[in-house]
């Protein structure tokens, strides 16, 4: 053995600080075991241990997704790997570039029903965007470096790198990253040209009725993509919605933003979006909880999309321009072309269009009625948000009832500080996304908006919140059901409730103090902002049992099934049936 | 998805023939064949080997069919998959042949053992194997030809049929070296 080879576990980590990585989160098990040790010695690479593979899948995400890195994960083969599986689909449904690197029996056993054997990659196809099993040592580094390549370019996602254990404890030569990584397919070229741009202009200068839909391809393109977006809509002086994946893209505060759209979108941007003339899809997909009916969806606008991923086009609704390339590039050209233009014709007055949407704001759909001492969940959100604008605030939620009271409620003004789990709907996604979140931002406030049905699923994480003393609050609206799924019960099923209430819940309380860390308990509206106060206000982490209204649906709605102008606004609004094809929709 | 849509104009499915060009690894063609599974979309024939050994590609000959808005998914699909480097639409490009090759195995008695060999020379068929009871024969070209062979066989007596599926390559002088020296 010469000085220059390394073992394969070396090299696996080397390549990983070439690759800039500071932060991997992992669970060790047999297959991995050379990996840790080289993580032992290492200097450069923290390893946050966590409780559940899953939950380091989450973590990685919550880290990418707060700091526009790459996250990391480590875990051992067979139930390591599967139990990955869960983060790894909630990273490629909302594009988050992660690396995942799972340990694997050695070579000569695969395929024998080994010991913690899986067929990890087998298992991993259909979700990651793409994986490697590693079965010959000098390939190791470059398989390494290609992987951070294919997960952080073009629509980002997961790659998973399979280690065999055999491979990690041969011995290979280091090889550097190349510079360049050729083209791996022509999927990622872009058709910028100037006539395509030059109409698109002219079409959003001449609209009357203009709007503008941004989603996550916005926040993934870089926080320069955010700022050109507010710019074009500042020019353009136009109406501006925003998916739940792209909260933040524009400020809050921003005039011209309507707030979310879609399901539980408001009243404003569903409307305007049902109305307009010219719609502009800025890295968004036309997702389904965004469209619904497609059949009515905007009937008589001419669409425009731009996304960086040319399947996204065309995929379910039919555009009449078509831009594939990332947001920042083709929002800068646009805009330079709309400026350009601008000079020479003056834009249409949208006085009328605004006159319109501003009667539709006058609805005040999210308004909602605080009656007696119990805390609404809205208010609960609306007061977090109000104590916390001032700090360098990030949230994370779980899914359901909480998540988009969350969304509608707390204001976003910047990208990267929210984290939601909107593509594949994972409950449980919070709480350990908070960990990531925290790790990379250690002075932040970091928040895991939660119901008490999610933190279930991934509590477990308390244990590493408290051995990284990470001052995470844990911000639970308990209602002591499965809200979003008992509201659907209400609205479908004849309030027949089955199996969606949370039954046997421990003592929050109880459950903080238990693992060292404060809990606070709060369920009268007048107490609501004193508990909010003490709990930014306590140094570590805290677990904030906050008892809501038990029966509150989330409000507005459009049933599944109907079409952006059939919107529910409130419960006594729900004289309508849902079609027999909504009813088979999720 | 497809509840939400309800389509007022009902457009025609038609077949198409895609060509690739894909890495030779293993996994490969479980993410091309996992793509269509996964999206609900059909393959009437595949065709998968080796065709440039320095380079390290194979050649995936597809009958796909669907709405054009099905088949330009599912080519931009293709094309997300990494090891995936050309997604050719032969369909679309213009006269393309298509050539498949079957193997026939027929079990025959008596006079129906001329009938046989007379169809195979008519069909231009070669013979591989012969037994006092039975023929093998090798049969190229059109699906179509191959089909109608088949079943006369099938008439003739117990048969067992293994075919190829489709190759297909472009007429003309156009290459794809020019892209393959991309890759």
């Amino acid at each position: 053995m010469t000085l220059n080879y390394i073992s394969g576990a070396e090299a696996v980590i080397k390549a990983l600080v070439d690759n800039e990585v500071e932060v991997i989160f992992g669970y060790p098990g047999g297959a991995v075991l050379p990996l840790y040790d080289a993580l032992f010695e290492n200097k450069k690479i923290k390893h946050i241990l966590v409780r559940h593979e899953q939950a380091a899948v989450h973590a990685a995400e919550g880290y990418a997704r707060s700091t526009g890195k790459v996250g990391c994960v480590l875990v051992t083969s067979g139930p390591g790997a599967t139990n990955a599986i869960t983060g790894l689909t909630d990273a490629l449904m909302d594009s988050i570039p992660i690396i995942c690197l799972s340990g694997q029996v050695p070579t000569h056993l695969i395929g024998t029903d080994a010991f913690q054997e899986a067929d990890t990659t087998g298992i991993s196809r259909p979700c990651t965007k793409h994986n490697y099993l590693v079965k010959d040592a000098d390939k190791l580094c470059e398989i390494i470096h290609r992987s951070f390549h294919i997960a952080s370019s073009g629509r980002p996602g997961p790659v998973l790198i399979d280690l065999p254990k055999d491979i990690q404890l041969s011995n290979v030569k280091y090889v550097d990253k190349i510079s360049k990584i050729k083209k791996i397919n022509n999927n990622n070229s872009s058709n910028i040209d100037e006539n395509l741009i030059n109409k698109v202009a002219t079409l959003l200068l001449q609209a009357e009725r203009p709007i503008i839909y941004g989603g996550g391809g916005i926040i993934n393109s870089g926080p320069t993509a955010s700022k050109l977006l507010t710019e074009l809509v500042d020019i353009l002086d136009c109406p501006v919605t925003l998916t739940l994946m792209g909260l933040g893209c524009v400020p809050n505060t921003n005039k011209n933003f309507l707030g979310m759209l879609g399901m539980h979108g408001t009243y404003e941007a569903n409307l305007a979006m049902h109305n307009c003339d010219v719609m502009l899809n800025v890295g968004a997909r036309f997702d389904d909880r965004v469209t619904g009916r497609l059949n009515a969806f905007s009937p008589n606008s001419k669409k425009v999309h731009i996304d960086v991923d040319k399947s996204s086009i065309n995929k379910v609704v039919s555009v009449d321009y078509g831009i594939v390339g990332d947001c920042k590039e083709v929002l800068s050209a646009l805009i330079k072309e709309v400026k350009k233009l601008h000079n020479q014709k003056t834009i249409k007055s949208k006085t009328k269009w605004w006159s319109q949407i501003n009667q539709w704001k006058d609805k005040d759909s999210l308004g909602f009625k605080q009656i007696g001492n119990n805390i609404k969940p809205q208010q609960a959100i609306k007061s977090l948000y109000e104590q916390t604008k001032n700090f360098d605030t990030y949230i994370t939620t779980e899914v359901g009832q909480h998540q988009m009271w969350a969304a509608q409620y707390f204001g976003f003004s910047k990208p990267n500080h929210w984290m939601t789990s909107g593509g594949l709907g994972t409950m449980g996604y919070g709480l350990p996304s908070s960990v990531g979140v925290q790790i990379a931002h250690p002075k932040s406030l970091v928040i895991d908006i939660s119901g008490e049905a999610s933190f279930l699923m991934n509590m477990q994480e308390l244990s590493t919140i408290v051995q990284y003393k990470l001052p995470i609050k844990i911000f639970i609206l308990n209602n002591e059901w499965m809200g979003m799924v008992r509201q659907w019960q209400e609205l479908n099923h004849g309030s027949r409730y089955s199996e969606s209430y949370t039954a046997s819940l421990p003592d929050f309380v109880k459950l903080a103090e238990s693992f060292g860390i404060h809990g606070l308990r709060v369920d009268n509206i007048n107490n609501l902002e004193a508990t909010i106060d003490e709990m930014i206000n306590i140094k570590g982490p805290v677990i904030a049992d906050i008892r809501v209204e038990k029966e509150e649906n989330c409000f507005p709605m459009i049933p599944s099934g109907a079409a952006h102008n059939e919107m529910i606004l409130s419960s006594d609004d729900n004289n309508k049936d849902t079609s027999n094809e909504g009813l088979a929709l999720v | 998805m497809s509840v939400y849509q309800k389509n007022e104009v009902i457009e025609v499915k038609t077949s198409r023939t895609l060509s690739l060009v894909v890495d030779n690894q293993p996994g490969t063609l479980a993410r091309v064949i996992g793509l269509f599974s996964g999206r609900g979309y059909n393959i009437e024939s595949l065709n998968v080997t080796e065709i440039d050994k320095i380079r390290n590609l194979s050649r995936i000959s597809l009958v796909t069919r669907g709405t054009s808005m099905t088949i330009e998914q599912i080519k931009s699909q293709l094309l997300r998959i990494v090891p995936v480097h050309i997604v050719r639409d032969l369909t679309l490009e213009g006269p393309f042949i298509k050539s498949e090759l079957a193997l026939v195995k027929l079990v025959v008695k008596g006079a129906n053992r001329v009938e046989a060999l007379r169809i195979a020379e008519t069909f231009r068929a070669r013979t591989l194997d012969v037994t006092l009871s039975s023929f093998v024969f090798e049969l190229t070209g059109k699906p179509s030809k191959l089909d109608a062979f088949t079943d006369l066989m099938r008439s003739l007596g117990d048969t067992e049929i293994s075919r190829t599926g489709v190759s297909a390559i472009s007429r003309g002088e156009k290459t794809e070296t020019k892209l393959l020296d991309q890759i």
